[in-house]
């Protein structure tokens, strides 16, 4: 049965649709925002500026959280800045522009109103967290200050230090507290959300588990809203956080709501590269380094094993400054990824396994001073040598791609609502903004706009038609179902008492993830990790061995769950990915490449949104492809180029 | 060039707040590559395949940042390496043949969870009730009216450095959290987005504080083990700040302590 996939956008000038449809949304009066409920899954920069804004609206709020504290979320990582179109250095920035280079540099693939809607609120956002005490970098009189990233060609990231996500999650999370202390939010710390509770087809509420106590318990809702993050941990190996997962997402996908280009994954150019076959996740490397770093590989091979400083500058090969002379180091990350994989893949590897490339300092320091180089990135540079024991002021930085962001997530209207009425989605957990490739800094920028100032807007809408209504109790049959489901999954991991533990049958699906749908995809690939996917799920649910009980602690049992849904979403990313036969942003199939080796795109069939329906646990069977047509009023899609 | 350790671990093992704990000795070999959390990511993989609980420890980012993880290691805060969280330390700081003493945090403020695993949720209490800038959303100003001086932006950022780990109070031997809260504090305290509220804020702060934690005598061992080296000046000024708002709020009605 193929959805109604209504995107909402609202009629009218681009630039003027956000403020038209501010003022057309029904409002809820605020003596009447206490008589609503709405829930929050997730403390990260969406899930957290969401929570506590409503708070601060007035609505009651409970926000969960499977750390300890909502500071812990994975945006805290975020390292290099945060993009708003402030143009401060008067280097011809605009709202245009931003909206321009992050629509182009998602190849297209984004909703227009959706992204520029994000380039608008982006100037708030700073202004925001200004006002709350993030300290951003400043320049010596007092203003704040500003750095380039990827795809760009102005300078509009604002940056703390190497700790931007750190500095902003704070904020969001002080927010938080301060709703929590004045009593509109309810936090629910250590509890796991394992299921969307959906009655009579609208969202009411979800299921969490304590996972210090192990029990379950039920929690009602006029909305749900969902701010989980992203799915990069089905590589296993990725930059995201340990715990990181899609469950939220996933298991709302499995109650109804679409999901929406699961194939667009973001590996990022700068990571460092594995040791070992151990390794348990992998170490980014800010993208703000490609301002002041050179990206380089031998020219010869054989020299691939010396001493960098022995090669002399003619024998080295600058590929990205000398195929992309106008961004240079500084192209977007999907075109600097695949580079670097070219380059190592035709046997200019550097380090001793052969798997990076040169990311050298040595022309900054000179020209700059190694006191310079050290107050931009000192605190990247000192977790570099901690990790590899190599000084990066003397020797080049080695450095890999890898899995670092999902532009892929639930299907979201204008509104940020799923196709499930009442259920929202925040931040990385849609799909909306980035299209095929997302730039550098605007993570954090989406985040904070989704959860300040668009959630917060929209979500009116949908409760003022629900003024008068309880959300169903939560004594209900549906309740009842939701639980007895997650009690019974429970139940089925624990009793398996096989012989390989959930790290291994993790690592076992990155492993087949990596290699077929990573970096290039192509049919045979894909096809093939189809036939490995489905066994593999087979193997784990005869096979896993969780010890331990459910009524306590366990850490393994907290994994099993979330990888049993990693293996389901495994099947869907690469069943979108075989089904998209063009190349576009970080979905590159080798079939569709121009002659320089660049992605194509085919926007004769592809221009769409790809939303997955649930069809059954026979994934590649059964998930049902519902398109959202992309209409571009504004821009004309072209070859992206950074020549 | 990757070497490989034999190492003698003692861990500590508690199965629940109230469950009696005890050391446990494993043995393993690792490479000198591996982070410390790696390391017992290998030990629980072992112990998993001789059908053994796993050691349930706090972990996520592992790049030093979220501020989860923290072990003594033998009896040091997140272990030898200055300035590194646990996640960050890596075991070619052990030379082959070692033997490492795990312990969790151990303080009245932080009761346990389970093996190597704290509860560290006081320092949201203390956050709650005053560490932050009131401004709902929507309401700020337009972010350069107010200049910031770059040396009182870096000195807010110093503070706003910290990860709330826990290191400080594991570390000092009255178990204070005066590291942790001056740090937080002081941020907002040195900003000019952070005055209006500044006597009230260090007032609640200090006394969530002392609900939960012990005094400070200024011993300084939180400024070794803090993992992103934020240093005891803060604490001076959170005291010169406490001492002024005990004056300051009898003649400032809008900043009198609430309650």
């Amino acid at each position: 049965m193929a959805l109604s996939l209504d995107s909402h956008v609202p009629d009218g000038p681009l630039a003027d649709k956000w403020t038209n449809y501010k003022f057309d949304l029904k409002l809820v009066a605020p003596h009447n925002r206490r008589r609503f409920t709405v829930i929050v899954v997730g403390t990260g920069l969406a899930g957290a500026s969401a929570a506590a804004t409503l708070g601060e609206l007035g609505y009651n709020v409970k926000v969960f959280t499977y750390h300890d504290s909502p500071r812990r979320a994975h945006s805290i990582a975020a390292q290099g800045g945060i993009n708003a179109a402030k143009n401060y250095k008067n280097d011809g920035d605009s709202v245009y522009r931003l909206y321009y280079d992050t629509i182009k540099g998602g190849d297209f693939r984004s909703r227009e109103a959706n992204t520029y809607r994000l380039a608008e609120v982006s100037v708030n956002i700073i202004d925001q967290c200004v006002a709350q005490g993030v300290p951003f970098a400043r320049e010596y009189g007092g203003r704040l200050d500003n750095r380039s990233f990827g795809g760009a060609q102005v300078a509009r990231t604002f940056y703390a230090r190497g700790q931007t996500g750190q500095q902003l999650l704070l904020g969001a999370y002080q927010a938080l507290a301060h709703q929590i202390h004045a009593g509109t939010v309810q936090l629910f710390n250590r509890m796991d959300m394992l299921d969307v509770v959906v009655e009579d087809g609208q969202a009411c509420g979800i299921i969490a588990r304590d996972l210090l106590t192990g029990e379950t318990s039920r929690h009602n809702a006029h909305a749900v809203v969902l701010a989980t993050g992203g799915y990069g941990n089905v590589y296993y190996l990725s930059t995201n956080a340990k715990a990181c997962n899609v469950t939220a997402t996933w298991r709302a996908h499995r109650k109804g709501a679409a999901f929406a280009n699961p194939c667009y994954t973001q590996i990022h150019p700068t990571c460092i590269p594995p040791s070992d076959e151990f390794q348990s996740k992998l170490t980014l490397m800010s993208e703000s380094l490609r301002n002041d770093g050179r990206i380089w590989v031998p020219k010869d091979p054989a020299d691939c094993g010396k001493d960098p400083s022995t090669i002399p500058e003619d024998a080295r090969d600058y590929y990205l400054e000398r195929k992309y002379p106008s961004f240079g180091n500084l192209v977007p990350r999907d075109i600097a990824s695949r580079n670097a994989k070219s380059a190592v893949d035709s046997g200019h590897g550097v380090g001793a396994l052969r798997n990076g490339v040169y990311l050298d300092f040595a022309e900054s320091i000179n020209r700059l001073g190694e006191d310079v180089v050290r107050e931009r990135y000192g605190n990247l540079f000192d977790m570099y040598e901690r990790i590899t024991d190599e000084n990066p002021y003397k020797v080049p930085m080695r450095i890999y791609p890898a899995t670092h962001y999902t532009m892929g997530g639930l299907w979201v209207d204008y509104n940020l609502m799923s196709n499930v009425p009442g259920l929202f989605v925040c931040g990385e957990a849609n799909f909306s903004d980035h299209g095929a490739n997302r730039l550098g800094a605007s993570a954090l920028m989406q985040g904070l706009a989704d959860g300040y100032f668009v959630l917060p807007t929209t979500i009116a809408g949908y409760l003022a038609t629900k003024l008068g209504t309880t959300p169903p109790p939560i004594t209900s049959k549906a309740f009842d179902d939701a639980q007895a489901d997650v009690d019974d999954r429970v139940k089925r991991l624990l009793s398996v008492k096989g012989t390989h533990s959930v790290d291994h049958y993790h690592r076992e699906l990155g492993k087949i993830v990596w290699e077929y749908c990573g970096m290039a995809r192509n049919k045979a690939g894909l096809e093939q990790a189809l036939s490995e996917i489905p066994a593999l799920r087979e193997q784990y649910w005869s096979d896993v061995k969780v010890l331990g009980d459910g009524e306590s602690y366990n850490q393994s049992l907290e994994k099993a769950l979330r990888v049993a849904d990693f293996m389901e979403l495994a099947e869907l990313k690469v069943r979108d990915a075989l089904h998209r036969e063009e190349s576009c942003g970080g979905h590159f199939r080798e079939e569709h490449q121009t002659p320089e080796g660049e992605a194509k795109r085919d926007d004769e069939n592809f221009q769409y949104v790809a939303a997955w329906e649930w069809g059954g646990p026979d994934i590649q069977r059964d998930a049902v492809l519902n398109k959202e047509p992309l209409v571009f009023e504004d821009v004309t899609p072209s070859q992206r180029s950074y020549k | 060039m990757t070497n490989m350790l034999n190492l003698t671990l003692k861990v500590w093992r508690q199965a629940g707040p109230d469950q009696p704990g005890r050391f446990e000795e494993y043995t393993t070999t690792v490479a000198d590559d591996a982070s410390f959390l790696e390391m017992l990511d290998y030990v629980n993989e072992d112990l998993i395949a001789h059908d053994q609980e796993p050691i349930a420890f706090d972990h996520d980012c592992r790049e030093g940042i979220c501020g989860s993880c923290g072990v003594m290691i033998d009896g040091q805060a997140h272990g030898p390496q200055k300035g590194t969280a646990t996640c960050q330390l890596h075991m070619r700081k052990f030379a082959d043949g070692s033997h490492i003493t795990v312990e969790p945090w151990r303080a009245a403020g932080f009761p346990l969870i389970r093996d190597l695993s704290v509860d560290r949720s006081a320092f949201d209490r203390i956050i709650e009730s005053g560490g932050y800038i009131s401004v709902s959303t929507g309401a700020a100003p337009e972010a350069n009216m107010i200049p910031v001086p770059k040396d009182v932006a870096d000195a807010a950022m110093d503070a706003a450095a910290c990860i709330g780990c826990g290191a400080c109070v594991a570390a000092c031997p009255n178990s204070a959290a005066s590291l942790f809260t001056s740090a937080k504090m002081q941020q907002l305290n040195l900003l000019p987005q952070g005055q209006a509220e500044r006597w009230r804020r260090t007032e609640d702060m200090v006394e969530t504080m002392e609900e939960f934690f012990g005094s400070c005598t200024n011993h300084g061992e939180c400024q070794e083990a803090c993992p992103k080296e934020i240093p005891i000046d803060f604490i001076a000024m959170m005291n010169r700040d406490y001492l002024k708002a005990k004056f300051a709020n009898r003649r400032r009605g809008g900043q009198r302590k609430a309650g």
